[in-house]
């Protein structure tokens, strides 16, 4: 880790930012009464895909403690951990997708759902249930339940806005080729 | 003048590793200590690269090829990498908010100090010394939210004096300043260089504001050259400027105008220096009886009426206090004052981003208030300044069919409207371009054309030219013009005093939440109380008059700013 | 625009401590109730808790609108646990008291009221605490904190990075989002969930990228000033370890040193008062 550029650390820090406040301010109100759906790990996904795993990993775990801290709930450990792992996962299953040069294409497209949807399902419906079962013996069946849903809306959130996202950054790249006026 | 050059460029070149073409051609040019240069040119002329080449972005940072030798402290600096840079040549970015690191002032003064291991005790000495300097002693413990874009300044010329630097460098130091504050941060720049003795490298395409204090030398890029290195005097008389497309002090331009030609030995460099005699006097005192009466104002018949508006942030802030005024239908109004003074407030509170405690608007009669923002948006458009804030399409036709696509109308009636639109902005021929091949000007026009997608009578846009230089500024004062002509009202808030002078018919003043005037523009320029208090900048046209023994120096300077109009047009 | 911290600047032995040593039983404290299900600890560490309260000199009244959100999601949760599960206490400890029934098969149990004491106490122990440490512990110490607790300085760094950009993100989302209303974009609840999500992803757009955009300036930025040269730096809001705050630590080296040998030697992680 000693190797982090400093442009990575700027990026860890300003996505940090980013995912604490789009998950504080940025809810989308959702059919269910009292719910709503976040839409930070569509960043998140985004920007372990550009950034590398080890940036997606501090990004999910300073954003998302930072934010329990803020918000006065407590800290929830098992869920601050798993937003770290899913950067990780993303920044390691999107590695060879150069968004940074501009490729994002169709096959990127696939491959950065499968990787997000494979990465969601691993921390929200198996590794933060058991981490809670740890913790607090709670009850198999509510835990892996509230898992299962949470993945759910986490995979169809990031799979909009975090391809969304993904698109649009790498539309911003110089590329060659070049453009006629009509 | 034996001593060794700060910094030494030799035929020094440069191309960036994306590019076709290099940035830099045979820059030549020696900066000696306590020398004060400014380098000036328009928008892509390369100025930015040299002040990356000096302190050590380029090649460090940004990856390219270099030709010929670039010196510092007479080592290469190609040899030295960008941390041992760092201690002779102190940079200070444009954009203040990304060089403000700290989370306080006194870490970020501190911050460069931190990375040396410098001990604890030791550094809340120097950053106290620094702050005493600076003026900064009561602010040690504030947030970056919490201080002015001035005081945010400072905080960066403290953070990099604790390295005891032989070279100051400012990269556009005036881009975001309003007009006082803008004169201060030169005060403060030419305060810090006697102090310090250090050499000072200014990058700005605002010469008259930067020649406010004396400068030794300007050197002028254009195309990647330097096509003049000289002393202020005589880079003034010479036809240069112009060719370079860098705007000259508007008092030559008068004196110019009324057929005096000014010579260096005049030291027409700064006004306070400008020596005119008996002969030129009179040449413009001639000029001016000459000139047409001024155009008479427009009145007409009001588009928004604003009446005794009350707003008090959440914080306790009281953002504007009982304010009054008439907007008229086409008129194009400019809205100046300090940061803070409530230009800002008042334009959310017509757009309904923010709610009044107090107050009335009536937009043709109609109770604005009862309306949602979505329902004001289709009588009223907000251009914000940064247009990266809302471009949120990749293609410039989509972007510009939002806001309709969202309104529910057909694609046929769509595609026809953003043509049109498009035409009107002179953007047609880019419509399937993706957004970001745009330049920052173009950017601007799109966001004003999915503004104008929306058929608004009235649109505001804040800072409309900030960053732009001359050639970017005309071409889009002149199409916000056209659009004002072809019945638009159009409101702007600036700080950009040119503006104000040139391309509105009134200007209202805001001064701590209140209106304090509402004129023309060379009425309020050329009224010292006002300038004072709402921390704007007199023209220097009002001491020309004066010099002159023009007594009505509003009528002078309306008089020039008419002439001008129809000279450039 | 809403403080991010709630940190209240007072004069206590509390404040007094470093943020580093502050952070550090944070962290073991958090541990050792994470772990432990021994029920008279957790009682314990919660009376302890309210008493560290009261040395900061920090008021109830203060931290009131935290302490009533954690209430309600701690009471939310005992809910829902109670609903998968009300036979839950009695598969931990083995034994089956039935108090009384409301209906069916949702009877209330002694078992299933320790186990639902255990769960409020978990909380109970932890949050005060949490709520202590940022009412007491200065933002700006807290990249300096982590980085003496054997953090790499660039990581500590990155979360001051963060902690200094929140507000200006913050503003920058409010602003774009009331323009992008004006044309239109909404994410009410007039318009079906995936044009809300479309919606949303058209405001935090701009957002993101001009964010990205960011990142050079500032890395250029901190390059130039020197940030990055050195294995090591040295903080302006860094201090000094006193006996206080070592004393401090080994306390909370020896809360999760308690929980582990009472796990070993009770031979389950549980209190079990029923056998």
């Amino acid at each position: 880790m000693k190797n982090l550029s400093v442009r990575t650390i700027v990026a860890i820090g300003i996505g940090a930012a980013l995912f604490f406040v789009l998950a504080r301010f940025v809810a989308i109100p959702s059919p269910v009464p009292n719910t709503s759906i976040t839409t930070q790990y569509g960043l998140l996904a985004f920007m372990s895909a550009l950034f590398g795993p080890v940036a997606g990993l501090l990004i999910g775990f300073i954003g998302h403690f930072l934010n329990d801290l803020s918000a006065g709930w407590g800290v929830w450990w098992s869920w601050v951990i798993c937003s770290g792992i899913f950067g990780l996962l993303v920044g390691f299953g999107c590695k060879g997708i150069s968004l940074e040069d501009g490729k994002f294409g169709k096959s990127q497209i696939i491959r950065f759902n499968i990787v997000q949807a494979v990465s969601h399902l691993i921390c929200w419906a198996a590794i933060a249930p058991t981490l809670d079962i740890l913790m607090y013996q709670e009850p198999v069946n509510k835990v892996y339940l509230q898992g299962l849903v949470a993945s759910a809306a986490n995979i169809v959130t990031t799979a909009i806005i975090g391809t969304i996202l993904c698109i649009a950054y790498a539309k911003t790249r110089p590329q060659a080729g070049s453009l006629n006026k009509e | 003048m034996g001593e060794e050059p700060v910094i030494s460029f030799k035929h020094f070149g440069f191309q960036y590793r994306a590019q076709a073409e290099p940035t830099l051609h045979d820059i030549s040019f020696d900066i000696r200590k306590g020398e004060k240069i400014l380098i000036a040119g328009p928008s892509g002329c390369g100025k930015s690269t040299i002040a990356s080449a000096i302190n050590g972005l380029i090649p460090f940072a940004y990856k390219g090829t270099i030709t010929g030798s670039l010196k510092v402290l007479g080592k290469e600096t190609r040899d030295m990498g960008i941390f041992e840079l760092s201690h002779i040549v102190g940079t200070v970015l444009q954009d203040t908010d990304a060089q403000f690191i700290g989370m306080t002032v006194a870490e970020d003064i501190a911050f460069a100090m931190e990375n040396d291991c410098r001990k604890t005790d030791e550094m809340h000495q120097r950053v106290s010394e620094i702050a005493k300097t600076l003026e900064l002693d009561a602010h040690l413990k504030h947030a970056p939210g919490e201080m002015s874009g001035g005081q945010k300044q400072r905080v960066s010329v403290g953070g990099v004096m604790v390295d005891d630097v032989d070279v100051f460098l400012f990269d556009e130091p005036l881009a975001n300043l309003d007009p006082a504050t803008g004169r201060q941060a030169m005060e403060l720049i030419d305060g810090i260089q006697r102090l310090t003795g250090a050499a000072v490298i200014i990058i700005e395409h605002r010469l008259e504001d930067v020649l406010h204090i004396p400068i030794d030398r300007v050197i002028l890029m254009q195309e990647g050259r330097i096509v003049s290195d000289s002393s202020p005097d005589e880079l003034l008389v010479s036809a240069r400027l112009a060719e370079a497309g860098i705007r000259e002090p508007l008092y030559l331009t008068a004196m110019k105008y009324a057929g005096v030609r000014p010579t260096e030995e005049q030291q027409p460099a700064r006004i306070q220096t400008l020596a005119l005699d008996v002969c030129d006097k009179a040449l413009i005192r001639a000029w001016y009886h000459e000139a047409p009466e001024e155009e008479k104002r427009r009145t007409a018949e009001p588009f928004l009426q604003i009446r005794d508006l009350e707003f008090t942030y959440e914080n306790g802030f009281r953002a504007t206090k009982n304010i009054s005024a008439d907007i008229g239908k086409g008129e194009m109004l400019a809205v100046v004052g300090k940061n803070g003074a409530g230009k800002t407030t008042f334009a959310k509170l017509i757009c309904g981003f923010e709610r009044p405690q107090a107050g009335r608007m009536l937009l043709d009669g109609k109770d604005l208030l009862s309306m949602s923002i979505k329902e004001r948006a289709e009588h009223i458009g907000y251009v914000m300044q940064d247009p990266n804030q809302m471009i949120c399409k990749t293609m410039i036709f989509d972007e510009v069919a939002l806001g309709l696509v969202n309104r529910g109308k057909d694609s046929e009636f769509i595609q026809e409207k953003v043509y049109q639109v498009l035409k009107v902005c002179g953007l047609y021929p880019f419509r399937n371009w993706p957004v970001s091949a745009l330049s920052y000007g173009q950017k601007k026009r799109v966001t004003i054309a999915s503004i104008l997608a929306l058929d608004p009578e009235m649109i505001i846009l804040d800072e409309p030219t900030a960053g732009q230089d001359f050639r970017h500024y005309t071409e889009i004062m002149e199409f916000l013009r056209e659009l004002n002509r072809s019945g638009l009202t159009v409101v702007m808030i600036t700080h950009d005093m040119h503006l104000m002078l040139e391309y509105s018919e009134r200007t209202v003043v805001f001064c701590d939440g209140s209106i304090i005037k509402d004129a023309t523009g060379a009425e309020i320029l050329t009224d010292p109380v006002t300038v004072e208090k709402a921390a704007l900048k007199e023209t220097s046209l009002y001491y020309l008059a004066d010099q002159c023994g023009i007594s009505d120096a509003r009528s002078f300077v309306q008089r020039f700013i008419d002439h001008d109009r129809r000279v450039r047009a | 625009m809403i403080r991010i911290f709630n940190y209240i600047d007072r004069e206590s032995p509390i404040h007094r401590l470093t943020g580093a040593s502050k952070f550090a039983v944070l962290i073991l404290w958090s541990i050792a109730a994470m772990t432990t299900f021994c029920t008279p600890f957790l009682v314990a560490l919660t009376i302890l808790g309210l008493i560290l309260f009261s040395v900061s000199r920090i008021r109830l009244r203060e931290v009131r609108a935290m302490l009533i959100l954690t209430m309600a999601i701690m009471l939310l949760n005992n809910i829902l646990i109670y609903l998968f599960a009300p036979e839950q206490g009695v598969a931990i400890y083995g034994s089956r008291d039935v108090l009384f029934t409301i209906i069916g098969r949702y009877t209330v149990t002694k078992q299933q009221l320790l186990y639902h004491a255990n769960v409020i106490l978990k909380y109970t122990s932890t949050i005060p605490m949490i709520i202590l440490f940022v009412a007491t512990t200065n933002p700006s110490e807290f990249a300096a904190s982590l980085n003496r607790l054997g953090v790499n300085y660039r990581i500590a760094y990155a979360v001051a990075l963060a902690m200094r950009y929140i507000p200006d993100t913050q503003n920058e989302y409010h602003d774009i989002s009331l323009s992008q209303q004006a044309r239109g974009i909404e994410m009410s609840k007039k318009e079906n969930l995936f044009k809300r999500i479309a919606a949303a992803a058209s405001i935090i757009l701009p957002l993101i990228l001009s964010g990205m955009d960011r990142v050079d300036v500032i890395a250029n930025a901190m390059e130039l000033r020197g940030f990055g040269k050195n294995k090591k730096r040295t903080w302006y809001m860094g201090r000094k370890f006193t006996p206080v705050d070592i004393l401090c630590i080994i306390f909370g080296i020896m809360l999760v040193v308690f929980t582990t040998v009472y796990a070993m030697v009770n031979g389950s992680r549980f209190w079990n008062p029923f056998i």
